[in-house]
């Protein structure tokens, strides 16, 4: 993709030229305004040098506010359509949009670790799809990185202890930069890759190739391995509440409080249990935090999540977690799991 | 030799003792003191900014290593933030023409005075010694958890002397703000007062309000780092963001610290130069406020991508654009004081009407990164370097340079060599847009600030600008000495060499330990300058 | 009259600039200390927010009584600054001197019951650092370990077995360790304060057994007298934010 000498990155997504146009609108103002004060200063500059004969003589008789007024009101005109026009923008851009492919990306000093939802991990390269929209979903190990492509216009920090997502829809194949955009220490220039946007089939065979275990999967085997399974999915235990159909479902807490049982639950849920307790539960599991690196914590989150039945509109309604209510582990994600990390190829 | 007898008193030739100067409480005499740290500070800051574009005339990381690239942008941003951009010229002409152009014998609170120049000496000092022991490498920003656990490099220190340097700003924004209010000389009413009053009011209310909270701040990083207290790293339980929201609750409004002072100077030297009263002179002076207070409630535009909420982002973005307003208020009423004036181009005017320029473009990009979706791909790029230069190089140090031309005959006594300063104004303005421009550029098409390395797409841009930054260094090295000759060979100045209203004119150039021989009474308007009906030969002054 | 000249700096005109200069600088120089402070505040509200009941936990650690005590010995305090005031603007030499006296008094008594606080904190483990722990008979928590064991992390420590001494109902030892670190930072910028505040009444009492201070001149008093107020109000904010609510 080297063009040598140019003026702007490549449009290779959706947004990037809707991000453009309203980049060439400023530049529009900008211009003209610049010109606008810098002829003028020119002009009054020569014709009212000091040597010339002008005539000097000035008469506002009090009408000078006409003027204040009319440079107050245009430039605060200006401002509010370019805050408008940005913020319907900004909209859409951090607005996830429905049945995107979820990619993990976990930033660390200082590489990018990005795994597919079917199992393929790579590192400062990620390879997407043509035409289809794509949710990263982004943790640090460390500091605060940012994940910035600037062909697609998009940008977004990548936290530690904190998730972020960022979405885009490739439409242009071919290889683009890959930057991390946000100071991270003395790698942070090293700290780029980048990205492959492919013909949705090539996509598919890249995926195929190499060597992979579904996240869904590594998530089992780490809820087996952590002796999650001991407590959890027992039927009935009465200590610990069921994660079946839990994902995307409120929960009451024990302090009275209903929060959603998001990706962010989950993961506070594993490494400070104590934080929020299901109501009816005593606060017995013990904390993960240093025993389970971010993307294993991302592989647990994928497999509690395919313990639900997707998508989680179907069961909107259901009732709010309870000990009473808990189902088999193994009835579950035979109908929970996405298709595409069938468990039964192993 | 009558000549030499009026200068045997003055505030220079009073005492010559060593002594007599650090321990002076002449705000003209702190003021010079005050110049000339800054001026040290100053080329230390850019000799490391040499350093960087020379290693960015190239893609590799060839000439230094990523740690020494990194530490190097730290020193320059920390360095030329606080300890010259800060006080440049609030400290040194503020310091210098405050308590003149009020009529007052000096700041309310001498002492003090002298005190906040030795805390930002000591805090400078040990920034000067953390960077002499190894430096820090986190950018001028802070920005945790990699300031407060990850960096391991001398943060503790570096972070104690800008810590310091707060309180020189605080008790030199509280000094300027007590005697304007109190000092004032007979009839120098609230609406007679020079706009550069003003503008080192509204400054002065932003360094007393906002310097505390990035004390706060930074003593919280210190605690954080050196006890492993867990405020802003969340492995130890802690938000990152946190940390951001209240380093800039300063920092933007820091940049109103710099800028304003700048337009003040630019609010003088215009009407001077086009003799011609200031047009809208209360439109500038509430402007100077309205920037001061909204300055304060657009800190989140800094974190559209951080994770800050969707609706915050907005809010930031909207307060931002109103923020836009009364800067282009400003612009647009020096530009109509130029309509039917009496037009010359002496050094201070050319820096002025380059602040202008220089400003109009500066801010009107500061609206792509207040604009959301425009920021999201230029944030953390060039572009924001660029932006901010042109405020803060393009503004700032133009307006700095301009006040320090335009007073030089009052504060020395001296004439600059004119011809001299009009080149280096050109060579400044020349180089600073070659350097500058090709970073917005650099920018958009997505070049990462803060790396020592980068894709070969980005080098003819990039080594435009580091052409221009040797033009640019030659800028500010003429004015270094051509000034400094002009303190011994230069033509001895009258009290009033420009024919400027404004009462520090009124007095001896250089003005005697007392600035007045009587206080003054004040029975006209700011910049009255009279009518020039009849075109006629004006003297060279 | 002659006392007032004596006074006046050579910047001013008349004392009553001068006063309505110190006067105003000190304001500012509050409003400064409001905004230190007011950081300080606004993060401890924000963590306590969102950890309550570590926060709640870590409040009931400390020991109201004293808290109350100090509250009480510190509006004393302002008290006798005020009569202190009061006898510089009425000429009782005497007047000023003791009320300063039972003033530094008072604030010596609040610094030592602070210090004594401190040492209890200290003997309990409560003061933030390595050693920092809510029951000082089990210094060796796992969570704690893996929490600051930041080297271990990416790799895929030896799982171990949840131990009872976690399966408490106790709060985040850290997010409690959190609220300690704002505890102290407060209550240190606090008393800092305090000390700053006593060096200057000292000085003032040496001013004021001089005779230094008459009904026209007396701002040091005034001025101080300002400084010693904000100080006890900081205090009256902090003791229901630390001790009270839950």
């Amino acid at each position: 993709m080297n063009h040598g000498f140019q003026l702007l990155p490549e449009q290779a997504s959706s947004i990037a030229s809707r991000v453009d146009a309203l980049y060439f609108f400023l530049l529009g103002i900008a211009g003209f305004f610049t010109l606008l004060i810098f002829f003028a200063i020119v002009f009054l500059v020569v014709y009212y040098r000091r040597s010339a004969i002008r005539d000097r003589t000035i008469s506002y008789n009090g009408r000078s506010w006409i003027l204040e007024t009319t440079w107050i009101a245009i430039p605060l005109a200006i401002t509010m359509a370019i805050f408008a026009w940005g913020a319907d923008l900004y909209f859409d851009l951090r607005t996830m949009p429905p049945g995107a492919i979820d990619i993990q990306v976990v930033g660390k000093q200082w590489m990018w670790k990005i795994q597919h939802p079917q199992g393929r991990s790579e590192i400062d390269q990620l390879h997407v799809p043509l035409g289809q929209p794509v949710r990263l979903h982004m943790v640090s190990e460390d500091v605060i990185h940012s994940f910035y492509i600037p062909a697609f216009r998009v940008k977004m920090d990548v936290l530690p202890d904190r998730y972020s997502s960022l979405w885009f829809e490739a439409t242009k194949p071919g290889t683009y930069n890959l930057f991390c955009a946000e100071y991270c220490g003395t790698g942070h220039a090293d700290m780029s890759g980048s990205v492959v946007v492919m013909q949705p089939a090539e996509y598919a065979a890249w995926l195929a190739g190499g060597e992979s275990q579904p996240p869904v999967m590594a998530g089992e085997e780490l809820f087996t391995r952590f002796r999650c399974n001991t407590c959890h999915f027992q039927g009935g235990q009465p200590r610990c509440p069921s994660l079946a159909n839990l994902f995307g479902q409120p929960v009451r807490l024990s302090d009275g409080r209903t929060v959603t049982a998001d990706e962010v639950y989950l993961r506070e849920s594993v490494l400070n249990p104590a934080a929020k307790v299901v109501a009816g539960f005593q606060p017995v599991m013990p904390t993960y935090q240093g025993q389970l690196s971010e993307e294993q914590i991302f592989q647990l989150i994928q497999y509690i999540k395919s313990l639900s039945i997707m998508p989680a509109a179907t069961n909107e309604t259901a009732p709010v977690v309870s000990p009473g209510q808990s189902t088999s582990v193994d009835a579950v994600p035979a109908q929970g799991a996405p298709a595409n990390s069938s468990k039964s190829n192993d | 030799m009558i000549d030499q007898l009026a200068e045997s008193r003055n505030y220079l030739n009073d005492d010559y003792r060593f002594r007599s100067w650090l321990l002076t409480t002449d705000h003209k005499r702190i003021a010079i003191m005050y110049m000339i740290s800054i001026t040290l500070f100053f080329f230390v800051g850019g000799a490391a900014a040499v350093l960087f574009r020379l290693e960015l005339m190239t893609p590799k990381g060839d000439l230094v290593l990523a740690e020494t690239y990194n530490k190097l942008f730290t020193l320059h941003g920390v360095i030329m933030v606080w300890f010259f951009l800060i006080p440049s010229i609030p400290t040194v002409l503020g310091n210098f023409l405050l308590p003149l152009m009020i009529g007052a014998r000096d700041l309310a609170f001498p002492k003090l005075n002298l005190l906040s120049w030795y805390i930002f000496m000591l805090g400078g000092a040990v920034t000067v010694w953390s960077i002499v022991a190894g430096g820090a490498d986190t950018g001028w920003t802070f920005y945790t958890p990699y300031s407060s656990t990850y960096a391991n490099t001398n943060v503790i220190l570096m972070a104690v002397g800008v810590f310091i340097s707060g309180f020189s700003s605080i008790l030199t924004g509280l000094n300027f703000i007590v005697t304007t209010h109190t000092m004032r000389a007979p009839g120098m009413t609230w609406f007679r007062l020079p706009l550069f009053v003003w503008a080192h009011y509204a400054t002065s209310v932003i360094f007393v309000l906002a310097t505390p909270v990035l004390a706060i701040t930074l003593f919280l990083i210190v605690l954080e780092r050196g006890f492993g207290i867990g405020i802003f790293d969340p492995k130890l339980g802690g938000d990152p963001l946190l940390f951001q929201h209240l380093f800039w609750f300063y920092s933007h409004p820091a940049v109103y610290i710099m800028v304003l002072p700048s337009m003040g100077v630019v609010s003088e030297i215009i009407p001077c130069f086009a003799r011609n009263r200031i047009f809208g002179y209360k439109f500038i002076a509430f402007s100077s406020l309205a920037i001061a207070v909204i300055g304060f409630l657009v800190w989140g535009h800094h974190m559209f991508v951080s994770g800050q909420s969707m609706y915050a982002s907005m809010v930031f973005s909207f307060m931002s654009m109103l923020v836009a307003v009364p800067s282009a208020v400003k612009v647009f009423n020096w530009t109509a004081t130029l309509y039917k004036g009496s037009i010359s181009l002496e050094t201070p005017m050319l820096y002025s009407l380059g602040f202008i320029g220089l400003f109009t473009l500066g801010g009107l990009t500061g609206l792509f990164l207040a604009a959301l979706a425009v920021d999201v791909h230029v944030t953390d790029t060039y572009f924001v370097v660029a932006h901010f230069h042109y405020i803060m190089v393009g503004g700032a140090v133009m307006g700095y340079l301009g006040g320090l031309h335009f007073w030089w005959p009052k504060m020395t006594g001296r004439i600059y060599p004119e011809w001299w300063g009009r080149l280096s104004a050109g060579i400044i303005f020349f180089g600073f847009n070659l350097t500058f421009f090709p970073q917005f550029v650099l920018g958009y098409l997505g070049m990462p600030r803060r790396v020592h390395q980068y894709v070969d797409d980005f080098q003819v841009l990039n080594v435009m600008s580091s052409a221009g930054a040797s033009i640019l260094g030659v800028g500010y090295l003429l004015p270094l000495a051509y000034l400094i000759w002009s303190l011994r060979y230069g033509k001895r100045a009258d009290p009033n060499p420009w024919h400027a209203k404004g009462l520090e004119w009124q007095t001896p150039s250089p003005p005697p330990k007392l600035n007045f021989t009587q206080t003054p009474i004040v029975t006209e308007e700011a910049y009255n300058y009279p009518p020039a009906p009849a075109p006629k030969k004006q003297a060279m002054s | 009259m002659s006392a007032t000249t004596a006074h006046l700096a050579h910047q001013f005109d008349d004392a009553e600039q001068q006063f309505a200069a110190a006067e105003l600088g000190m304001w500012l120089f509050l409003s400064t200390e409001v905004l230190l402070f007011g950081g300080l505040f606004c993060t401890y509200s924000i963590y306590r927010l969102w950890y309550h009941a570590a926060f709640v936990a870590g409040s009931q650690r400390l020991e109201q009584v004293l808290g109350t005590i100090n509250t009480a010995v510190l509006l004393t305090s302002s008290l006798s600054m005020a009569l202190a005031v009061h006898a510089a603007q009425t000429d009782d030499r005497r007047g000023i001197v003791r009320n300063l006296v039972f003033t530094i008094f008072l604030g010596c008594m609040f610094l030592g019951i602070k210090g004594y606080e401190y040492r209890q904190k200290f003997v309990e483990d409560l003061v933030p650092g390595p050693n920092f722990s809510l029951t000082a008979d089990q210094p060796n928590d796992n969570s704690r370990e893996g929490r600051r064991d930041k080297n271990n992390r990416a790799g895929q420590p030896p799982y171990r077995a949840p131990s009872q001494t976690t399966l408490t109902t106790e709060p985040d030892v850290g997010r409690v360790e959190l609220f300690f670190s704002f505890y102290f930072a407060m209550t240190g910028l606090h008393a800092l304060h305090m000390i700053v505040g006593i060096g200057m009444l000292g000085v003032l009492l040496v001013g004021a057994s001089h005779g230094a201070f008459t009904p026209e001149y007396h701002t040091p008093v005034e001025m101080i007298g300002l400084y010693w107020h904000f100080v006890d109000i900081v205090w009256v904010f902090l003791f229901p934010l630390l001790y009270l609510i839950r």
